[in-house]
């Protein structure tokens, strides 16, 4: 489909003193990717990205970047073309955080001026404020604060791939959390390549497009989280993913995944007079009300229809149905509509227009089938 | 009342003596820490070396000057030469110990990062480990220095000149006055040249790693 930017074929690393750390690895990474590495300490995750960027070399296979054997690449060259970010952040303490985050691009002979209106880009970015962070050094800031520096100073010559080693690995639950949410939220804007080792499978789920499970210097399943979730590929993924695999996948899935079209099943507002029609046609007893812009209004039954003399009259309307909105995760719609004693809701998009009806059908297919009941959007 | 006597009497000869003895301290100094953090340096890259040549800068750090000189003096003669000799072959063990010392104490994630940013070894060595080590290294040349303040003055024996003269000259002819005229300048040098490193090494801490 996309573009293969990363190509691992059949890689391996034995350490001197005969480690193998990894292990006959083959794998392809596409243009816009973020990939998730987790697994157990010593699995390899960490030094398979390192052979990216020839921190480790390998002593067995090729690696290709853009269609370039890195082993022929000059390696500082390399090594620039990919951000790096680390646990510990490594910032150099001599160094004012702008200092700290225009060294790549100082290093590759920018202009001073590109590089100062690149750093405020950054600080932006990674929401800290430049006048208040600027000309702070390190041991001013605190661990989330030097993990978004860290985190800038890997985007500054705008590298098309950037590896992360347990980025938030050694923050607190609550400023990782907060991490995490903004990853995501600086993906969606950047559109970079990303390996990102964890040893965090709720955080490898979070974030990754696909997830290279490893267990001993091999791949044991490199999938999507959802397929992860749902078919773990042995005995060991079923455990990483832990019990809650079921609960993991509703954080993950969003209504959009699951529901269905409305099809058939609306009516617009200054049309309830044929409501009865309608409803004969589609054999549905219940229709879903819009405005002419397609937003939802409300509910019609039968029994409404009867009652109010078929008179078409918008004051009919059962407004009380709070309807699911798309990007609602799967688990928090299902606790709503048992809470609400409901079976079935509309769904909306932000917009308010109506998207389609989501029942319990949807989450026992969820639960149950192989797959959901409709076609998933990534 | 005397020493201020002879003081006053000889001040030319004092003065002329106190800068021929800053002199050969400072032209030591400057070799011995090129020398020094270059062998320090050199010891980071390749650390299985470490080992011995700190051994071997530890034991020329322990043979009595006189000594030194006397092994010195039937290759290269008397004078300056031998002398200068002396005090870089002293300042090597604080020299090249603190140079190491400062640089493989960098935290191992720094190291790191600048590899994996792309920096080439020079660069990392020049943008990062230098400036980073440099108050260590600093604090290493501030002891060579002291030091060769020390030393120089039993130079004088060998006929390098500087305060000790004086001091030999002195105890040669029982004139304590001219004892104390030699003694009193050199322990002025010494604590005199100890304070101004200490500010310079404070002045040469980057400002991110100051307390």
């Amino acid at each position: 489909m996309s573009d293969t930017i990363i190509r691992f074929d059949r890689v391996s690393k034995v350490f001197p003193e005969g480690t193998r750390a990894v292990d006959d690895v083959s794998f392809d990474i596409f243009d816009g990717e973020c990939i998730t590495f987790v697994g157990p300490s010593g699995c390899g995750k960490t030094t398979t990205v390192r052979l990216l960027n020839r921190l480790v070399e390998p002593t067995g296979g090729s690696i290709w970047l853009n269609g370039q054997d890195t082993a022929r690449a000059d390696v500082i060259a390399l090594r620039r073309s990919i951000g790096y970010v680390i646990q510990d952040v490594g910032l150099f303490p001599h160094m004012t955080v702008s200092q700290n985050i225009a060294l790549v691009p100082r290093l590759q002979g920018w202009p001073e001026r590109k590089r100062n209106e690149r750093t405020e880009e950054l600080l932006h970015l990674v929401g800290l404020e430049p006048a208040a962070f600027r000309n702070r050094y390190p041991n001013q800031l605190s661990g989330g604060q030097k993990q978004r520096v860290g985190v800038a100073r890997g985007l500054a010559a705008d590298p098309p791939v950037i590896l992360m080693d347990e980025p938030f690995g050694a923050l607190d639950p609550i400023t990782r959390a907060q991490l995490q949410d903004e990853f995501l939220r600086l993906r969606r804007r950047l559109k970079k390549v990303i390996l990102f080792v964890t040893h965090d499978m709720d955080e490898a789920i979070k974030l990754g497009d696909r997830i290279a499970i490893m267990r001993n210097g091999r791949i044991v399943q490199f999938d999507t989280p959802r397929k992860i979730l749902r078919e773990p590929a042995d005995p060991f993924v079923r455990d990483m993913v832990g019990r809650e695999g079921g609960i993991k996948l509703m954080k993950l899935l969003r209504i959009a995944d699951i529901m269905d079209p409305a099809d058939g099943m609306t009516i617009p507002a200054d049309r309830l007079s044929e409501a009865e029609r309608r409803m004969a046609e589609s054999g549905k007893d219940i229709l879903l009300v819009v405005d002419k812009e397609g937003r939802f209004q409300g509910t019609i039954s039968y029994e409404q229809v009867m009652r109010g003399g078929r008179s078409g009259d918008v004051a009919l309307l059962d407004r009380a149905l709070p309807p699911a909105e798309t990007t609602d995760e799967v688990g928090h719609t299902l606790e709503a509509m048992l809470r609400n004693k409901r079976v079935w809701l509309p769904v909306v998009g932000e917009d308010r227009k109506l998207r389609g009806v989501v029942t319990m059908t949807h989450f026992a297919c969820f639960f149950t089938a192989g797959d959901a009941p409709s076609g998933g959007t990534s | 009342m005397n020493v201020i006597e002879y003081f006053i009497k000889n001040i030319g000869l004092i003065l002329k003596l106190t800068i021929e003895h800053i002199e050969i301290t400072l032209i030591a100094v400057a070799i011995s820490t090129v020398i020094g953090v270059a062998i320090g340096i050199f010891i980071t890259r390749h650390q299985r070396a470490a080992g011995t040549i700190i051994g071997i800068a530890g034991i020329l750090y322990t043979i009595p000057s006189l000594a030194l000189f006397g092994i010195l003096i039937p290759f290269i003669g008397i004078g300056l030469k031998p002398t200068l000799i002396a005090l870089i072959l002293y300042s090597q063990l604080a020299l090249i110990r603190n140079t190491f010392v400062g640089i493989i104490h960098i935290d191992p994630s720094i190291r790191e990062a600048g590899k994996g940013m792309g920096m080439s070894n020079w660069q990392f060595l020049r943008m990062v480990e230098i400036p980073v080590a440099l108050p260590v290294i600093m604090a290493g040349i501030r002891t060579a220095a002291v030091m060769n303040i020390g030393t120089a003055t039993i130079a004088a024996y060998i006929g390098a000149g500087g305060l000790g003269w004086l001091i030999f000259r002195g105890i040669a002819s029982v004139n304590s006055d001219q004892i104390i005229a030699g003694a009193v300048p050199v322990i002025l040098l010494a604590v005199g040249v100890d304070y101004l490193f200490i500010l310079l090494e404070r002045a040469l801490t980057p400002a991110g790693l100051r307390h």
